[in-house]
């Protein structure tokens, strides 16, 4: 086997030293009875160039976002990869190492996490960031705990606006701790405007994604002036990371937690995983912050290093009375980020923003002068939008895949309120070109 | 003796931040070829005015400074990280390769099933695979880690329990176990009630059934355990917790000790997690990404997240959303699917016997180690062990040389230090695992500077206690960093 070393001589000789006869001997700790008996059901080991051809098969059969137009988003977004994220994540010494526990042989990793707690926090306008959550699902969802836990209150107020995933895994985190979930509706114009009514002396904090899952971009400072009324809290959760390049930081506008799935800068859409949550909040709350966090000190000659810090708040020292079971992160995404947002920089991310902007903005006006497409949301939105069609959607989309474009996603199951829509998200990748293709297929133009 | 590492290149790196000179860039965006939009016009107050903060560098600054900074990461492919109860084994270069073939990579989650054929073969298949090795009857591979996994576990379990119109309280969990075990019950709302280890270091059907009654959800237990022992007692235990109808989990952490040897499902475990990036060797990633599928017996089933994927009758594969029971949905997609790809890829390059090998080599290293080693450390619990061995620094306790001593001295021979002062019921422990991917030579090498450095804890302590000596930074004052914690770059940092 080729990844393992041992010769059978080795073999022999190792087992003399620590005392045993045969290699059986090993597992004499297992009673018998618990032993298997038979050889697993796995197939028989392959060569290297057997398991790729296998997998080169697999994935052969995969609709993906670099084979034609591709305007799919809702959550997971196609941007372009700079070559050097890919190069640089792939040094062993950050793909092969763990989460670093001994600070003077992980100051690469450590660094690396300092720097991104820094430049998330910049971004949404927030003074402390975790080392990562699994996705923007879960960080939401953690986020959500942590409001709980800060306010001793136990309703948490969705705003429909909230992607649907996202407040799906919000109630299953929520479900055995006796917390109540209610819903602030959707408004005409596709944002979800949070009423005071919605809020009450029990409300731990209201959720509101920014842009929505329906690319409305929300007014935050009138929600978060709501909310604060109530002594509850405003959690600000972002899907579309590249977003916070053009919109005014949610912490600036009154955010307590800003959370969410940071995927765009730099990590690859892989089906939905692995990608990269995050979760920003006041220092105030600090040590409510569940996750792993890194922080500057000194070393025993006074340089400046970094280390795991505030693990008090951890599974591992806390145990049952942690602030989150999280052990093991998305670090290596984290790094992607990291990566990502150095290279693009100051002006290059605004500059990617605007054009996702320009870009969605041009598709609007081509909405709008097409006949049989509508736009049935009013409010501003960034590169997401949705699509009226007079005819089914899911025939559409059928039809624009027959001629190899990916025309957004069928709402009808999220959103059947808007009657025949798609949800249409339009980033760097799409050309002018493909844009009019896509729309025109969307209005049945060739059908 | 030979050493395992020397003084080499070693570079100096600041912050990102203090490398930024305004007007530099690493990334051009292309041109637009759309009609340009006034952002003020369009979003007016909702707009922010500019990035300051971000660090304007050129593409050579970026990739020496991530370069510069992956100098100072130990790492597998550098030598031995035998960090306990993680699995640090050798993570093959075939997998990352096929992970980012652009069918996986660039696969979008919300693609409809017919469109993604290859994907959800790939899951079904691996979901069997695992189902295989670990005796359970079905699996869900949407947990992205192991702690995400207990959770769904334990959910899985309220769930059971609560359509039997029972609320149980409570759930078990040995003094051993993982700290995410006992987290993940209270995220639950369970109390938690430690259950005392024997004498030998492992669980005792009278500790179990002594703190069992009909409170009490699951006991969760890690087998092998975290002192390497496996728990021979495990059948009778789960059958005291099911004679009071509660349920066990099975934390798959140190799964890396039985494959093909001994299946979990076959012990009286109900649902247990497998971390892939421990026993099926997809890189830890510096803290992550990982993966913790979790697999069931059928009468979990009714209770597993959604979606999942079906077999239909045609051969062909379905998502299905809907399940009366289910926990719901634990991701906001189909989990770390890019480490599921990697994974799969591992069990079919290893097949059914390269899979047993692994652990016999795993558990015949960790035992090689422990009889090099016990003359001189103290070994708490002696005995045959599993995948890992577990000393302490008690036999050093007159010269003042701490377990966190060895390990900083580790380092300076050039090895990452095993887990440290866990478990916590080994006080000072030293917890090895050296996995199957290290051949006799490294072993010996290991051992060799192992006992030189207690030699050392003897003659020169003042040494191994002021360790490390050859890194870029010395020892860290862990401590200031919690008084005063500075967790971001500030412009004004650049100042001190």
């Amino acid at each position: 086997m080729r990844y393992i070393p041992h010769t059978e001589d080795d073999v022999r000789r190792m087992l003399a030293r620590s005392g045993h006869a045969r290699l059986e001997d090993l597992f004499a700790p297992i009673p018998a009875p618990l032993r298997l008996a038979r050889a697993l059901k796995v197939p028989e080991a392959r060569s290297e160039q057997e398991v790729f051809e296998h997998l080169a098969a697999l994935a052969a059969k995969n609709e993906h976002a670099f084979a034609g137009p591709f305007f799919l988003g809702a959550g997971t977004y196609a941007h372009y990869l700079p070559s050097a994220v890919d190069a640089l994540v792939s040094r062993a010494e950050f793909t092969t190492s763990y989460t670093p526990y001994q600070p003077e042989i992980s100051q690469g990793t450590l660094q690396a996490i300092f720097e991104w707690q820094t430049l998330i926090s910049t971004l949404t306008g927030l003074e402390v960031a975790n080392a990562s959550m699994y996705d923007g699902a879960s960080a939401t969802a953690e986020a959500a705990l942590m409001a709980m836990r800060i306010t001793r209150r136990h309703k948490v107020a969705l705003a429909a606006g909230l992607h649907p995933h996202y407040r799906q895994v919000i109630e299953t985190y929520l479900d055995g701790l006796g917390a109540s979930v209610v819903t602030v509706p959707l408004a005409e114009d596709g944002r979800s405007p949070i009423p005071a009514s919605a809020i009450d002396a029990d409300t731990a904090c209201c959720i509101v994604q920014q842009p929505s899952f329906f690319g409305t971009v929300e007014d935050l400072r009138s929600g978060a002036e709501t909310v604060h009324a109530r002594g509850a809290l405003l959690v600000v959760s972002v899907a579309e990371a590249l977003s916070l390049a053009l919109l005014e930081a949610p912490g600036a506008l009154g955010a307590d937690i800003v959370c969410g799935e940071a995927q765009s800068f730099g990590v690859p859409m892989s089906f939905g995983g692995p990608h990269l949550g995050f979760l920003v909040a006041r220092a105030a709350h600090v040590r409510q912050l569940p996750g792993r966090l890194v922080g500057q000190t000194v070393d025993a000659e006074g340089r400046r290093g970094f280390v795991l810090t505030l693990s008090a708040r951890e599974q591992h020292i806390r145990r049952e009375r942690a602030t989150s079971n999280i052990c093991t992160n998305q670090g290596l995404c984290l790094l992607m980020a990291t990566i990502y947002l150095a290279l693009l920089g100051r002006h290059g991310l605004r500059e990617l923003a605007e054009l996702n902007l320009a870009k969605a903005e041009y598709a609007k006006a081509r909405v709008r002068a097409t006949p049989g497409l509508s736009l049935p949301c009013s409010a501003p939105t960034f590169n997401e939008f949705v699509i009226g069609l007079e005819r089914p959607a899911a025939a559409a989309l059928a039809r624009a895949r027959g001629q190899g474009v990916v025309a957004g996603l069928d709402l009808a199951p999220y959103a059947p309120a808007l009657g025949s829509a798609v949800l249409f998200c339009v980033t760097e990748l799409a050309s002018r070109e493909s844009i009019d293709r896509a729309l025109g297929v969307l209005a049945g133009a060739g059908s | 003796m030979s050493r395992n590492a020397s003084s080499g290149l070693g570079y100096e790196e600041p912050l990102l931040f203090e490398r930024s000179r305004p007007g530099r860039r690493g990334a051009e965006v292309p041109p637009p070829d759309v009609p340009p939009v006034d952002v003020a016009k369009l979003l007016g107050p909702l707009a922010r005015a500019d990035l300051a903060g971000l660090p304007e560098v050129s593409e050579v600054d970026v990739v020496r400074h991530f370069t510069r900074l992956s100098t100072w990461n130990a790492a597998v492919d550098l030598g031995l990280y035998p960090l306990g109860s993680c699995t640090m084994k050798y993570n093959p270069k075939l997998n990352e390769r096929v992970a980012r073939m652009p069918g996986f990579a660039a696969a979008h989650p919300l693609s409809p099933a017919e469109h993604v054929q290859g994907l959800l073969a790939l899951f079904h298949a691996l979901e069997q695979l695992l189902a295989e090795i670990s005796g359970m009857d079905r699996v869900t591979l949407q947990p992205a880690a192991g702690a995400q996994g207990e959770l769904a576990g334990i959910m899985m379990i309220r769930a059971y329990h609560e359509a039997r119109g029972e609320k149980r309280t409570r759930v078990l969990v040995p003094d051993s176990a993982h700290g995410t075990n006992p987290a993940s019950a209270a995220l639950n709302g369970y109390e938690v009630v430690s259950v005392a280890s024997g004498a030998d270091g492992i669980l005792h059907p009278a500790a179990v059934a002594a703190a069992m009654d009909e409170q009490v959800a699951a006991l969760m237990v890690t087998n092998p355990n975290t002192l390497g022992l496996f728990e021979r007692h495990i059948a009778e235990i789960s059958e005291i917790v099911h004679a009071r109808g509660g349920l066990v989990y099975g934390d798959g952490a140190n799964l890396n000790a039985l494959l093909g040897i001994a299946r979990p499902g076959d012990m009286g475990i109900d649902v247990m997690h497998m971390n892939l990036h421990k026993t099926f060797s997809t890189p830890h990633g510096g803290g992550g990404p990982g993966a913790g599928p979790v697999a069931v017996k059928e009468l979990l089933a009714p209770h597993l997240p959604v979606p999942f994927v079906v077999r239909r009758a045609d051969g062909t594969f379905a998502w299905q959303d809907e399940l009366p029971g289910t926990i719901g949905r634990l991701h906001g997609q189909h989990g770390n699917v890019g480490m599921l790809v990697r994974a799969y890829a591992y069990i079919l390059s290893l097949g059914a016997e390269g899979l047993r090998r692994c652990s016999e080599m795993a558990v015949l290293n960790a035992n090689y180690l422990l009889a090099r080693l016990a003359p001189v450390f103290h070994v708490p619990y002696p005995g045959t062990v599993m995948h890992e061995c577990v000393l302490s620094d008690r036999n050093f306790a007159d010269t003042g040389v701490t377990t966190m001593d060895v390990a900083k001295r580790l380092i300076d021979h050039g090895y990452h230090p095993p887990t440290i002062y866990f478990p916590l019921i080994v006080p000072g422990a030293l917890m090895i695992e050296p996995t199957e991917s290290e051949s006799l030579e490294v072993l010996d090498r290991f051992a060799d500077t192992l006992l030189e450095i207690a030699a050392e804890a003897h003659g020169d302590p003042d040494t191994v206690r002021s360790a490390p000596h050859r890194t870029r930074l010395r020892r860290l004052d862990e401590t200031l960093a919690a008084r005063k914690p500075v967790l971001r770059w500030q412009p004004d940092d650049a100042a001190r």
